[in-house]
């Protein structure tokens, strides 16, 4: 039996107290009636004897210390999954968001998951081919990797997280899903992903959780919860390889934040809570593969850095967390290089062990040392150049401006449907490189130099 | 005597109404499912706890169970090649248990209970004994001999002794009578509270360095086995490869890994690595000296606060059996950001950006527990820290790094732009610095050369004028400097890409011997002193540079191998050979 509690006694926020409560358990979830007959979620996050203080997802608006009757659920939030999820729309709490009716479970999981043990993972070695120069030489992304784009408002975000999705999983058939979870961005953002996902005839593989920037606030906060439990379902209970495209983490962060000051939390960076970075970590370390299972679970989340600054609390714990980061330039950008990766401060950290000989060719990481290497001479040289006029530059300082112009054009930049193999960029780089002195390229050792240096 | 059951819950934090018989950090489980959790706070209102686990489900009314001992930690044979949680659960006991994710509530012993040890007893009958005295000895992996030792507390006569023989930890070994009469057992295990210290004799200072294979490191900026280091960086400066690169190669005998609120996957990759990489000098996998703890980010919060003390407190009691432990600690910020949610939930005034005010002290504790020892038995062993610090928004002047700099005395600056360029290790060689360097002079003079730490200046003086004369670049181009500068910027360029960078991908240049550093110092050293006899002569620097020396020597890393010092002679001929034709 179900008891209906008649009364509020306080209501905060997005918070509301019920005093009075006989036996209620830590996090579990309750149901709000309103005296107009609508119905609101809620979840217990403190207990102090019979008090109980409930965050109400839709917000409290609208509601009074008596017109609303509270019934607790007796049990954590659960979701409900079984394969047919694929394909379907949900809505921020997980609730089917389009006219398909309610999902037949096979089985609920309880959405805040269970850290993997260590010991359990399988560490991530294969490469994925996504068919973008910057990405696949410089910041390669490997299957079970969490690599964010970190990118800024106007920016070409969107299009590069379609490209990826689009190139790096259709050459791999049967066994993979795209789950897509949208915290806080534009009805306009979701209908891209969405007709994109059409066009590139995946959409029966795509599950959506949408939680658009009109939708209530603290729904957001367990969105990308529900959206890593059904990865997690979808990767290690039918064995699918899941690519989990999250976007907009900064809007999610945002959302952490005001619930957090509506419990009067004491605020550490710019306001965000202190334990920020457990939360992140909580979403973020759902990425990976287990030993002895099939599928894997690969992150993509977005974020957009306020005002371009990386050091903002959003972008500086997600890359503390996250293994690398694809950080997308403004200057690129402004001057119409797609994608604008800003490849020096992108970064891949398990590309070491996925690249080489036996994964993509045995010049890759030489090759992507160099590279970058060369190209931070670039910048040194530009900044020369802006002091005293390119004219006045010596001979190899503007072949090395040289050597960035063209980098930039030709290696960064590429077509939306562009679909470059390993090899071709792994040789478009050495194309490049080639036309610097041999003495320039003191991060390759000579045999590989012999192989591949042509001139 | 009433018993406690659960008043308030809120995140990590529990709360018992009214007042307890609970001690202050003493251990308790809470709820049915025994979560474990610590007494934090005290008052004749309520008790309050951290709880190491998930709360979620806790009911109140569900009673918390007192163990009447603080947080401890099981001592043992068994623990190298282990990897456990926060709280010393070992990470494979769980695998068993509840499958590849953690539940909740499980109860693992430390070391196998079943597992026998071939124990050699180093007692007799009638002997006397101490804390900290060796009773016997087995070997725990094919590297490293484990020595039971007496615990603290127990002094008498030894009046039973097993004889040699296979026993497991809970089997008695020994029985020592003390003075009152009363008959303590000794076995191979005993638990030591995780945030006391364990005693030793005396400290004494340390002189010799901690070898490291890594040349920024054990030329440039050495630490002392038995110091305190800190390596702050932003992230992506590669704080995990450089702790990566020091618990491979480092030449303590045991190596602590913590990884404290990071990621997963490097766990697994160190567990993985280091069960593969053999030990240049034992011959055995790494994994053979090793300890790893494990509180990834995504694991409670508040074992992450304890993670630290478990793995410190293992390292000393490899230091109490005579041996130099290393601790490497990714990252102490994530242990501080730990203190800081606990001290939130329980509404404590805050200083600096929220922290605690008492992170200082508590970093200060820390890092102390670093030295070097004459330990109660007489031997002497040395702990030595290597802490990570991931600085908010990459600004070394927040408290956890202001904070860790007071109390270290070696101090390893990662670099954001080095590592964007892919000069790894990116250790910035104008902000980083070594207190340490006075101390460990004379072992560099008998042990390597007795020029070496005036190489070694020479070397950073080099570094320093590069470091100006850039300034000047920047504005105007190298074009303008006189040849005597652009000498200087050229043996940089060497010293900076030929000698301080490092490649661990590369099989001869991931570990360089300390010989083999100071052949290349000097080798660079010697180039450049022949280059200024030409360049006094007004010879234009191009002549030198024709001669393609100035490339040989940055890859001298990778053409030389580690065991043909004699090439270095070689090289020398050609630099001879090289100038000489100029001169003449």
């Amino acid at each position: 039996m179900i008891i209906q509690h008649l009364k509020l006694s306080q209501i905060n926020g997005s918070l509301a107290v019920i005093d009075g409560v006989e036996n209620p358990s830590y996090e579990e979830m309750a149901v709000l009636h309103l005296d107009d007959g609508t119905t609101r979620t809620g979840r217990v996050v403190k207990i102090e004897g019979n008090r109980v203080t409930l965050q109400v997802f839709e917000g409290t608006r609208g509601i009074a210390m008596d017109n609303v009757k509270t019934s607790l659920l007796g049990e954590g939030m659960k979701l409900s999954l079984s394969p047919e999820i694929l394909g379907r729309v949900f809505d921020g709490l997980g609730r089917p968001a389009d006219s398909l009716g309610e999902v037949f479970p096979t089985v609920r999981r309880d959405v805040n998951g269970s850290p993997i043990n260590p010991v359990s993972r399988e560490y991530p070695r294969n490469f994925i081919q996504t068919g973008i120069s910057s990405i696949d030489a410089l910041a390669t992304l490997i299957r079970g990797q969490k690599l964010p784009i970190f990118s800024g408002s106007g920016m070409k975000h969107n299009e590069l997280a379609v490209q990826i999705v689009r190139q790096s999983t259709l050459a791999d058939s049967e066994d993979f899903a795209i789950v897509f979870a949208a915290m806080g961005v534009k009805n306009d953002v979701a209908q891209y992903f969405r007709s994109s996902f059409t066009a590139a005839n995946v959409m029966n593989r795509v599950v959506m959780f949408l939680n658009l920037a009109n939708d209530p606030i603290i729904e957001r906060i367990m969105t990308p919860k529900c959206a890593l439990t059904a990865a997690e379902y979808l990767a290690f209970d039918l064995g699918k390889h899941v690519l989990v495209v999250m976007t907009d983490m900064t809007s999610y962060a945002e959302a952490v934040r005001e619930y957090s000051s509506s419990r009067g939390e004491i605020p550490s960076r710019k306001g965000f809570p202190g334990y920020l970075y457990s939360d992140l970590a909580a979403l973020y370390e759902r990425a990976g593969m287990i030993k002895g299972k099939k599928g894997s679970v690969t992150q993509i989340p977005i974020l957009t850095m306020p005002n371009d600054d990386i050091t903002h609390p959003v972008p500086d714990l997600t890359g503390y967390i996250t293994e690398g980061q694809i950080v997308l330039s403004r200057g690129l950008d402004s001057a119409g290089v797609y994608p604008p990766v800003g490849v020096l401060e992108s970064l891949s950290r398990l590309m070491k062990d996925g690249i080489g000989e036996g994964y993509t060719r045995e010049d890759h990481q030489p090759l992507a040392n160099q590279l970058l290497a060369t190209y931070a001479k670039v910048q040194d040289a530009k900044a020369l150049a802006s002091v005293i006029g390119e004219d006045e530059l010596s001979p190899s300082d503007k072949l090395l401006l040289d050597f960035g112009k063209k980098f930039e054009s030709k290696f960064i930049n590429q077509d939306f449907y562009e679909n470059r193999t390993i090899t071709q960029t792994l040789d478009l780089g050495w194309e490049l490189l080639s036309m610097l002195p041999r003495s320039e390229l003191d991060r390759v050792d000579d045999a590989i130099l012999d192989k591949y240096y042509k001139n | 005597m009433h018993e406690n059951r659960i008043y308030g819950i809120n995140g990590p934090v529990v709360t018992v109404k009214g007042r307890t018989s609970l001690e202050m950090m003493e251990m308790v489980y809470v709820g049915e499912s025994r979560l474990v959790g610590e007494v934090i706070g005290i008052t004749d209102e309520a008790t309050t706890i951290q709880v190491y686990e998930e709360t979620g489900g806790l009911r109140p009314g569900e009673p918390v169970f007192s163990t009447g001992s603080p947080m401890c930690v099981t001592l043992g044979p068994g623990l190298l090649t282990n990897i456990f949680d926060g709280i010393e659960r070992p990470l494979r006991d769980i695998e068993a248990v509840s499958g590849p994710f953690i539940g909740r509530g499980i109860d693992v012993p430390a070391v196998s209970k079943d597992k026998k040890w071939n124990v050699t007893v180093k007692v007799s009958a009638g002997d006397t004994v101490s804390p900290g005295y060796i009773f016997a000895e087995c070997p725990e992996t094919a590297a490293i001999t484990h020595k039971a030792m007496v615990p603290a507390g127990i002094s008498g006569t030894v009046t039973k002794c097993a004889s040699d023989g296979e026993y497991t930890v809970e089997d008695t070994i020994a029985e020592v009578t003390d003075e009152k009469g009363k008959v303590h057992p000794l076995t191979l295990m005993q638990r030591w509270p995780i945030r006391n210290p364990r005693p030793v004799a005396k400290r004494i200072p340390s002189d010799k360095p901690l070898i490291t294979g890594q040349r920024i490191i054990d030329t440039v900026f050495p630490v002392a086995k038995g110091g305190a280091a800190a390596i702050p960086g932003g992230f992506g400066t590669g704080k995990t490869m450089t702790q990566h690169q020091l618990a491979k190669w480092c030449d303590a005998d045991i190596i602590i890994y913590v990884g404290c609120g990071e990621r997963g996957n490097e766990m697994t990759q160190v567990l993985t690595e280091f069960s593969e990489i053999v030990d240049p000098k034992s011959g055995n996998p790494l994994l053979d000296r090793t300890v790893l703890i494990a509180n990834t980010s995504n694991m409670p919060v508040a074992a992450r606060e304890a993670s630290i003390y478990t793995g410190i407190t293992l390292a000393e009691y490899y230091r109490d059996m005579g041996y130099h432990t290393a601790l490497m600690a990714d990252s102490t910020s994530r242990w501080a950001e730990a203190l800081r949610e606990i001290s939130g939930r329980l509404e404590e005034m805050p200083a600096d950006e929220g922290f605690p005010a008492y992170l200082p002290s508590r970093l200060s504790e820390f890092y102390e527990r670093s030295g070097y020892f004459e330990n109660l038995n007489g031997s002497e062993g040395s702990v030595t820290l290597i802490g990570a610090v991931s600085p908010q928004g990459s600004d070394f002047s927040e408290p956890v790094t202001q904070n860790t700099k007071r109390f270290t005395r070696c101090f390893w600056a990662l670099d954001k732009s080095l590592a964007y360029a892919r000069h790894y290790p990116a250790i910035n060689w104008n902000n980083s610095y070594s207190e340490y360097l006075g101390d460990l002079a004379d072992w560099y003079r008998d042990n390597v050369d007795k020029n070496f730490i005036k190489y070694r200046e020479e070397l950073c003086a080099l570094l320093a004028e590069e470091s100006n004369l850039m300034e000047i670049v920047k504005l105007i181009g190298s074009d303008v400097l006189p040849d005597d500068q652009k000498l200087i910027i050229e043996i940089a360029r060497v010293i900076r890409v030929g000698f301080l960078q490092q490649n661990a991908f590369h099989k001869d240049d991931t570990f360089v011997p300390i010989e083999k550093q100071f052949k290349m110092m000097e080798i660079i050293l010697y180039f450049y002193h022949r280059c200024q006899e030409v360049i006094v002569r007004q010879i234009p620097i191009s002549k030198l540079t024709a001669t393609g020396i100035f490339d040989k020597l940055v890859k001298m890393k990778y053409n030389i191998p580690n065991d043909s010092p004699e090439m270095f002679d070689r090289l020398k001929k050609e630099i001879d050979d090289g100038v000489n034709a100029i001169l003449h």
